[in-house]
């Protein structure tokens, strides 16, 4: 087992080192010269070559990316330069809000598609399985960006009820802070939950057949017990999995979703940086995303291990 | 034998997907109004006052820059789901065929390219070459490509398993004889469907891009930018925000439905499991 633990997270360093590699060559090798880049086109020979001292520019690649990983590990990741402030400090304000932001939606997500899933499936080609398809149809396919327009149009414009937008910041109490945040976690959780109701559905499918529901049901367990204490359990290892794969959505989403509702949050610094060309703040900011995405499908891999002896390796 | 019946679900995704591509096409040669041209004197007007959609904050149409945003939309999504789906059958075809090493550098790069959502693709891109639709394309194909390599890597490697093949083989036919004779022939269904699948999502991307100006240039016109130039409208002219969401999400449903039809009729018993 340990010996399993261990090849895993050598993996999952490799797999580190590869992303931020791509990541490095792709923003400061290939582009030639970044500060280049930066600063557009008019700029002036003098202003260029002291912004690319100002980045390490002038010292070679390797070195530049040797630097860049090991001040992530101590917790540098740099100064942006339209900020004027370390990209760690930026990046903490920002992450404050987006990773509430997406652990709500993953939590709405789930809260909507498991009872779904699961009333379909046991449902199965009735009225209310049909109706939950059409659901899932349906939510696939409208933009999370869109939702997030319609509920400010409903909610915001035409009720009244919530603010069209804005984060008031956590100083003012948790409580106006996670409603400011409720109605984008729901544009980006419907479109999730559509996916994994489908998932759950066909997930219990599976499970339905198997022998030991069928043990569990001669042995005089009634319908609803055997569905909740046997099939469930058993139909949430996919689950598991996709959700884990939607973390990778829900950070794509946030970038939209954030600035729908002018959230300051990572993915509409990430936007902004895009805007003012701050490759030091990009960089950061992908390598954040994509890192976390890696991380979080590393540890739901983990966990099924912990929790499902068949998937124990054999010693 | 029964005779065959297109499922509900083909029939919408068809109609659906007809329309799109249809109304795309016919929007190069006719709108009713010139999509781009400007007139302030008839700005912010409701459905039915002027044109049948209304008009926007210039005056512009809005049937008219919907019916070009489809084309628009398309031109972005499809060479990059082709595109995706080249190097992916590629990779994927590679990985099925020759194992190994060569199998686990793909999946594993897949795994790493499956981290980056497109949306912070197509910003590290746009960094790179500068925002506009070539960056979006290539933001879109790269996510395509570990799709694709995986699809075809599944079904290939089955296909491989097939006495035929496998005669073959021993016969010393070259690997990338079979994969090209008899592999690709075999999975051709199976990667029509995810094709319509992708492009349902790279529709979906695209409204998203084009929403963050990272798109279509202006001024010519995409659904997603005229979602984000409603917002600025929203109390006065509730209607442009209804619109093009409803453009992309009848396209997605479409294209979405008539991959889930396409498949049921390919392989019955794939019904039921995604």
């Amino acid at each position: 087992m340990l010996r399993f633990l261990l090849a895993r997270l050598a993996s999952l360093i490799v797999t580190l080192l590869a992303v931020s590699l791509a990541i490095f060559l792709i923003l400061e090798v290939l582009p030639g010269d970044p500060a280049a880049i930066m600063l557009g086109t008019a700029a002036r020979e003098d202003t260029l070559a002291a912004l690319r001292q100002e980045l390490g520019l002038d010292r070679p690649a390797l070195e530049r990316y040797v630097l860049w990983i090991g001040g992530l590990l101590q917790g540098d990741l740099g100064t942006s330069i339209t900020y004027r402030m370390p990209v760690s400090t930026l990046v903490a304000e920002r992450f404050a809000v987006t990773l509430p932001l997406s652990l709500m939606a993953i939590l709405l997500s789930t809260l909507i598609a498991l009872p779904l899933g699961v009333l379909a499936a046991s449902r199965r080609d009735r009225a209310a399985d049909r109706a939950v398809l059409v659901f899932s149809q349906v939510g696939v396919a409208v933009p999370n960006f869109w939702i997030g327009l319609l509920f400010i149009l409903f909610f915001a414009t035409y009720l009244g009820w919530f603010p069209a937008g804005g984060f008031p910041g956590w100083g003012g109490g948790v409580v106006p802070g996670l409603q400011a945040l409720l109605l984008p976690a729901l544009a980006l959780a419907l479109p999730q939950a559509a996916v994994l109701t489908r998932v759950t559905r066909s997930a219990v499918l599976e499970v339905v057949n198997a022998d030991f529901v069928r043990t569990a049901r001669a042995k005089g367990l009634d319908r609803r017990a055997a569905l909740w204490r046997h099939v469930v359990p058993n139909a949430l290892i996919p689950v598991t999995t996709i959700l884990g794969l939607q973390l990778s959505f829900v950070f794509g989403g946030a970038i939209l979703v954030e600035n729908v509702f002018n959230l300051p949050g990572l993915g509409r610094l990430a936007y902004q940086a895009l805007a003012q060309r701050d490759l030091v703040v990009i960089k950061d900011i992908v390598l954040i995303f994509s890192g976390l995405v890696i991380v979080v499908n590393f540890l739901v891999d983990l966990g099924y291990v912990l929790l499902d002896p068949r998937l124990r390796p054999r010693s | 034998m029964r005779r065959w019946r297109p499922s509900l679900a083909l029939v919408i995704g068809g109609v659906l997907t007809a329309a799109l591509v249809a109304t795309a096409i016919v929007s190069t040669v006719w709108t009713p109004e010139v999509p781009t041209r400007v007139r302030i004197a008839l700005r912010l007007k409701a459905p039915l006052e002027a044109g049948l959609l209304g008009t926007d904050h210039f005056g512009r149409d809005v049937a008219s820059l919907l019916m070009a945003g489809a084309w628009n939309s398309l031109a972005i999504a499809w060479p990059a789901v082709l595109l995706g789906a080249a190097v992916g059958v590629a990779l994927g075809s590679a990985a099925a065929a020759l194992k190994g090493i060569v199998d686990e550098v793909v999946m594993r790069a897949s795994d790493v390219i499956f981290a980056f959502p497109a949306v912070l693709s197509a910003i590290m891109i746009g960094a790179l070459l500068g925002s506009g639709p070539t960056s979006a394309i290539l933001a879109i194909a790269v996510f395509n490509v570990p799709v694709f390599a995986r699809v075809t890597r599944g079904v290939a490697l089955q296909v491989w398993t097939l006495d035929y093949v496998a005669a073959a083989r021993c016969l010393g036919k070259h690997p990338l004889r079979i994969t090209v004779e008899d592999v690709l022939p075999n999975i051709a269904g199976v990667l029509i469907v995810q094709v319509t699948i992708q492009l349902a999502l790279a529709i979906l991307t695209e409204a998203g891009l084009s929403y963050l100006g990272l798109g279509v240039r202006p001024p010519n016109p995409s659904w997603g930018r005229m979602l984000s130039d409603s917002q600025t409208f929203l109390a006065q002219a509730p209607h442009l925000a209804i619109a093009p969401g409803l453009a992309i999400a009848l396209s997605v449903l479409g294209l979405n439905l008539l991959g889930d039809g396409l498949r049921d009729s390919l392989d019955p018993t794939l019904r039921d499991r995604l």
